[in-house]
C-alpha cells in the first residue's frame, strides 16, 4: 500500500474512531447524575480513549500526507479542512483533560466529524505546490492559524452547550430562534454532505463551455445536475437537464447549483426530522446539555478564547504577514481573507473587552463564542468560495 | 481634591471605591453591593474623577471600554463591508470613470452605489483612517486610565483586610476553628508548595502569585500602539518605497527608488509540472486542473555605481548575481526585489533579407533590433537598406499616415528604403507582418526571415524601513497577550474572625475553576472553614446532593 493509500485509511479510521466515541459520550452524560458525578464515569473513559486513538490515526493521516506529497498538508481545502478537524479534536482533548467534562466531548466530536465530512467533499488527490505556496512558511503559518481557530472553536462548542441547558424551549423567544437557526446551519451542512455524496455515488457529471467574466471561452464540470447555467453556456454533455435559469458573468452559477441543492437536500432533512421527532431540534438536543455545569461551561468558553487568542494573533496575523512580505512584497494587502482574520482578531478582542470590563459572562458570552466561531467558518468556507482572492485554492 | 480618609486611617485619592489598604468599601454603592466590583482593586481612576473640563470630557470618552468595543466593531463593520467586491487594487482598471463603469458593469446598481460610496477603496478612506486613529487613541487613553492606579493600590495592598472587604469576595468561607493559628502555619506551608507569595501580619495571611499576568493588557496595548507608530511612519519620505519594474531578458536597467543600482536580466524561466516527474503521487491532480506552475524565475545580476564616479557615467562594480523566485526575493542593502509578474514572447528581433523580386538574387540579411533600432543596414555588393520609420506597435493607417498604439513593438511596422547599385535613389517599401504594401512597383523587396523573442519579468521593488519597528511591535504584543493569557493574578486571604473562627477568600482576574483546585488543597491541608463560589450556584447544589448521599 502506498503512502498515499495508507494514509487515507487512516483518515477513515479516525472518522470512525469519532462516531463511535460520540456514543460512548452520549453514555457517559447519559449515566451520570449530575456534573460532579460523571468525572471519572467509566463510560467516559472508554469515550476518551477512543477520541485519542482516533487522533492519533489522524495524526497519522497527516503525516503520512505530509510523506507523500513532500509538503505539509495544508494547501487546498480538502486538507486545510481536515487538518482543522484534526486541531479542533486536539483541542478538545487538551481541555478534556484541565476540566474532565464529558459534555464537551459529546457535542465537539459530532462538530468534527461534520468538519471532516464537510473536507471530504472537495477534491483529494495531492496537488503539487504552485511557487506562491512553497515556502516554509506555509507550515508555519497555516497550521498556527489552524490550531488558534480550533481552540477558539471550542469556546463556540462550551458556548452551544451552555445555551443548550440555559434557554427555556417551551416557550416562544428570539433565544430560541437562534438557537434553532444554530443548529438548522449545522444540519445544512449535514445536508451538503449527503446529497454531494450521493451524486459523487451515481458518478454525475455535466460538461459546460462558457464565457467567463473577462469574455474569454472556458469549461466548466458540475457534478450535481444543472440548476443554473454560467454565463453564455453550452452543453457539452447530451441528455443533462437543461439549466432554469443562465447566469450574469460575475456570478458562478456552478456553487450557486451546488449552494441551492445542498440547502435543498439540508431543508429536506431537518424537515424529515422535525416530522419524526415533531419538537425543534434544539429541544431534542436539550436533554444531552442538562447535565453539563453551566458555571464551568461559561468557564471552558473563556479559557479556550485566552489560550486560543494568542496563537490565533501568531499564526493567522503576524507570521501572515511576514510571509506575505516574503511572497507578495507587501506584509498586508487588504486581501479579503487577510481582512477576515483582521475581523476574527478584532471581534474576539472585542469579545474579551466585554467580558472583562463590562462583565459579559453567562448567556452574552456564549452567544459570542457561537458568532465568533460562524465567523471563522465564513473565512473558511465564504471568502474561499464566494469572495475569490489571492487565498482561493479550491 | 480632597482625600478620602478611611476607618484604617489611610489616605485614599479621590474617587476610591474600596481602600487601598484595608480593602473597606468607601461608596455608598459598595457598601450596599453583596459582591465587590474587583475590576482594577476598586482604585481611582481618573476618567471616573473628574468631569469637568474639556480635557475631562475628551479623555473620559476614548478612557470607556465601551467606547473602545464600539470603535473596534465599527472598524470590524467597515473592513466587512469592503470585502463586498473587490476593492480598486484588486480591479483591473483604474482611472475614475473605467472603475465607474467597471463597478456599473459587474455588479449593476449594488456595484455602482458601492463605488460611488467610495466603498472600492474603503481602507485608504479618511472615516477608515479616522477610525484607526481613534482605536490607537483609545488603546492609548484607555490603558493609561488604569495602569497607574491599578499599579498603585496592588503595590499599596495590606496583608490584613477589612472582614467586610473579604465578606465581598466571589470566593468567600467563614467557620470556626480549633486552633487558627496553627491553621494559619499550615496553610501557609501548603501555598508556599503551590508557589505563592506568602506575606502574615497580626493573624492575617495574604497569598498572591503571578501579579505580572497583570500586566499583560498593558503590555500587548503597547505593542499595538508600537506597531500602529510604525504604520504611520510609513508616510514619511524615504521609509518606505514601493516600485514596480519592468525588464527584458538581455536589459540592464536602474532600479526604481534604489538610486545607483542596476538590474540586468539574464533570463526569466518558467517551469510547469510535469508528468514524468511528478509520477504517481500528483498525477491525479494533474490529470484532473491541467497545467500547474511550478516555478517562476528572473536570473539577475546586480551592478553598483561606482562610488565617487560623476553623475551621468556608467562605471558600475558588479555586486552579485541572485535568482529572483517567488517566496525568494533579491536582498541588498535594505532592498527587497520580488518577482512578481512576467510577459512572455516579447518580440525582440526580426530579421529580413533584401533581395531582387526577378531573380531572387540576395543581398544577405540583417537584423533590426525593435526596442533600439539602428537607421541604416549595409548589405553585400554594395546595397544598403535605410530604415526610415518604424511603428513598434502598428495600429493601421490613419489620414494616410501608419500609426502606433505604443511603444512596446507588439505589432512591430517598417517603412525600408532599399538603396541598390540599380537603383541608388532607393525605393519604398512598407512592411508589416503579413503584409508589404508598395507605393508604386519595385523592382527588390525585403523578405521577413526570422524573428527573435525574449520574456519580461514584472518586478517589485520595496524597502520598508518600519518593518522592524512593527515586527518589535508585534513581539511586544504577542508577549503581553501571552503574559495576560496564560498566567492567572491569583489571591487568597486568610485571616482571623473576630470571634475567634477563620475567614477565608479568594480572588482571581480568570480561571476560577484552577484557583478553587488550589484553594481546596489549601482547605484539605490546614483544615479551613469550606467556602462558597456566589456565581456557581448550581455547583453548590451539587455539592449538597454529594453530601445528602
Amino acid at each position: 500500500m502506498g503512502l498515499a493509500a495508507l494514509s487515507a485509511n487512516l483518515l477513515l479510521v479516525s472518522f470512525i474512531a469519532y462516531l463511535v466515541a460520540t456514543l460512548f459520550f452520549g453514555g457517559a452524560v447519559k449515566g451520570a447524575k449530575s456534573e460532579a458525578s460523571y468525572k471519572n464515569n467509566r463510560w467516559g473513559k472508554i469515550a476518551i480513549t477512543i477520541t485519542i486513538i482516533g487522533f492519533i490515526t489522524h495524526v497519522g493521516y497527516f503525516v503520512t500526507r505530509w510523506m507523500a506529497s513532500g509538503h505539509a498538508p495544508v494547501s487546498n481545502m480538502f486538507e486545510f479542512t481536515t487538518a482543522f478537524g484534526m486541531m479542533l479534536v486536539g483541542a478538545f482533548i487538551l481541555l478534556f483533560y484541565l476540566y474532565r467534562t464529558p459534555s464537551l466531548g459529546l457535542f465537539a466530536l459530532p462538530i468534527a466529524i461534520i468538519i471532516i465530512g464537510y473536507a471530504s467533499m472537495f477534491p483529494r488527490e495531492i496537488t503539487p505546490l504552485i511557487p506562491a505556496l512553497k515556502s516554509y512558511w506555509l507550515t508555519v503559518h497555516v497550521i498556527t492559524a489552524a490550531l488558534g481557530e480550533s481552540i477558539l472553536a471550542i469556546s463556540a462548542v462550551a458556548g452551544l452547550i451552555y445555551l443548550l441547558k440555559n434557554i427555556d424551549l417551551t416557550k416562544k423567544s428570539k433565544q430560541r430562534f437562534w438557537l434553532e437557526a444554530v443548529i438548522f446551519t449545522l444540519i445544512l451542512v449535514v445536508g451538503f454532505v449527503l446529497s454531494s455524496s450521493a451524486f459523487k455515488l451515481t458518478g454525475y457529471e455535466a460538461h459546460f463551455t462558457y464565457t467567463d467574466k473577462n469574455e474569454q471561452l472556458a469549461k466548466i464540470e458540475y457534478n450535481y445536475p444543472p440548476l443554473f447555467g454560467m454565463h453564455e453556456y453550452e452543453s457539452l454533455t447530451p441528455d443533462v437537464m437543461t439549466p432554469w435559469a443562465e447566469m450574469p458573468p460575475i456570478v458562478n452559477a456552478k456553487t450557486l447549483t451546488t449552494f441551492v441543492w445542498s440547502i435543498a437536500s439540508g431543508i429536506l432533512l431537518y424537515l424529515i426530522l422535525r416530522l419524526i421527532f415533531r419538537r425543534p431540534i434544539a429541544a431534542l438536543l436539550q436533554p444531552f446539555a442538562k447535565k453539563a455545569n453551566s458555571q464551568l461551561m461559561d468557564e471552558i468558553g473563556y479559557r479556550a478564547v485566552m489560550i486560543g487568542f494568542p496563537v490565533f494573533t501568531l499564526g493567522a496575523l503576524i507570521f501572515a504577514m511576514i510571509w506575505a512580505h516574503e511572497a507578495w512584497s507587501r506584509f498586508w494587502g487588504w486581501d479579503p481573507k487577510e481582512v477576515w482574520a483582521l475581523i476574527t482578531w478584532l471581534f474576539y478582542a472585542a469579545f474579551l473587552h466585554l467580558r472583562l470590563s463590562r462583565g459579559w459572562e453567562g448567556e452574552k458570552s456564549a452567544w459570542l463564542a457561537v458568532i465568533g466561531f460562524i465567523i471563522i467558518m465564513f473565512n473558511l468556507i465564504a471568502v474561499n468560495l464566494i469572495i475569490a482572492g489571492l487565498h482561493s485554492y479550491a | 481634591m480632597s482625600k478620602i480618609k478611611c476607618q484604617c486611617g489611610h489616605d485614599n485619592p479621590f474617587g476610591t471605591v474600596l481602600c487601598e489598604r484595608c480593602g473597606r468599601p468607601q461608596t455608598e454603592e459598595a457598601k450596599e453591593s453583596k459582591l465587590v466590583d474587583m475590576r482594577y482593586e476598586g482604585s481611582a481612576r481618573r476618567s471616573q474623577t473628574y468631569k469637568r473640563s474639556i480635557i475631562d470630557k475628551i479623555w473620559n470618552f476614548f478612557s470607556s471600554v465601551k467606547i473602545g468595543i464600539s470603535i473596534i466593531v465599527a472598524v470590524l463593520t467597515t473592513a466587512a463591508i469592503g470585502t463586498i467586491f473587490p476593492q480598486k487594487l484588486y480591479v483591473p482598471v483604474s482611472g475614475e470613470a473605467e472603475l465607474a463603469a467597471y463597478y456599473e458593469r459587474l455588479y449593476g446598481i449594488p456595484g455602482t452605489i458601492y463605488y460611488k460610496l467610495g466603498f472600492h477603496d474603503m481602507y485608504n478612506s479618511w472615516w477608515f483612517i479616522t477610525l484607526i486613529g481613534m482605536l490607537g487613541t483609545s488603546i492609548i487613553i484607555a490603558s493609561v486610565d488604569r495602569v497607574i492606579p491599578l499599579y498603585k493600590s496592588l503595590k499599596k495592598q495590606r496583608t490584613k483586610r477589612h472582614p467586610s472587604f473579604m465578606k465581598r469576595q466571589r470566593i468567600y468561607g467563614e467557620g470556626p476553628s480549633e486552633n487558627p493559628d496553627d491553621a494559619l502555619i499550615e496553610a501557609e506551608g501548603q501555598l508556599k508548595e503551590l508557589r505563592y507569595k506568602v506575606k502574615t501580619e497580626d493573624g492575617a495571611l495574604l497569598a498572591e502569585k503571578n501579579r505580572f499576568s497583570r500586566w499583560g493588557p498593558y503590555v500587548n496595548h503597547a505593542g499595538l500602539i508600537i506597531f500602529l507608530f510604525g504604520i504611520l511612519l510609513r508616510g514619511i519620505p524615504g521609509f518606505y518605497v514601493d516600485e514596480t519594474m519592468w525588464i527584458r531578458e538581455g536589459e540592464t536597467r536602474s532600479i526604481p527608488g534604489a538610486e545607483g543600482y542596476y538590474l540586468e536580466s539574464k533570463a526569466f524561466i518558467i517551469e510547469n509540472y510535469t508528468k514524468e516527474e511528478a509520477d504517481e503521487v500528483f498525477g491525479d491532480a494533474l490529470e484532473r486542473v491541467g497545467m500547474i506552475a511550478k516555478n517562476y524565475q528572473t536570473d539577475v545580476t546586480l551592478y553598483k555605481k561606482e562610488e565617487g564616479s560623476l553623475p551621468g557615467s556608467n562605471q558600475t562594480n558588479f555586486v552579485k548575481d541572485y535568482s529572483i523566485i517567488v517566496n525568494k526575493p533579491l536582498k541588498f542593502d535594505g532592498y527587497n526585489v520580488f518577482q512578481m509578474d512576467f510577459r512572455l514572447d516579447e518580440l525582440k528581433s526580426m530579421t529580413f533579407k533584401l533581395t531582387e523580386k526577378a531573380t531572387d538574387a540576395s543581398f544577405g540579411e540583417f537584423t533590426v533590433d525593435l526596442t533600439n533600432p539602428e537607421r541604416e543596414y549595409e548589405l553585400d555588393n554594395g546595397a544598403r537598406v535605410i530604415l526610415s520609420d518604424y511603428y513598434p506597435d502598428y495600429d493601421g493607417i490613419e489620414n494616410g499616415e501608419p500609426t502606433s498604439k505604443s511603444p512596446i513593438p507588439n505589432n512591430p511596422a517598417f517603412i525600408f528604403k532599399m538603396v541598390t547599385p540599380a537603383k541608388p535613389d532607393g525605393e519604398m517599401s512598407f512592411v508589416a507582418i503579413k503584409q508589404t504594401l508598395e507605393t508604386e512597383v519595385n523592382d527588390y523587396k525585403v523578405n521577413f526571415v526570422s524573428a527573435e523573442t525574449r520574456d519580461i519579468s514584472g518586478l517589485t521593488v520595496r524597502k520598508d524601513k518600519t518593518l522592524y519597528l512593527l515586527l518589535v511591535g508585534g513581539i511586544i504584543f504577542m508577549i503581553g497577550v501571552s503574559q495576560g493569557s496564560y498566567w492567572n493574578h491569583r489571591r487568597i486571604w486568610i485571616q482571623k474572625g473576630p470571634d475567634g473562627g477563620l475567614l477565608v477568600a479568594g480572588h482571581t482576574n480568570k480561571n476560577w475553576f484552577s484557583l478553587k483546585k488550589e484553594l481546596d488543597k489549601v482547605k484539605d491541608a490546614a483544615n479551613l472553614p469550606s467556602y462558597e463560589d456566589r456565581q456557581d450556584k448550581e455547583s453548590n447544589l451539587d455539592d449538597k446532593e454529594v453530601d445528602k448521599i
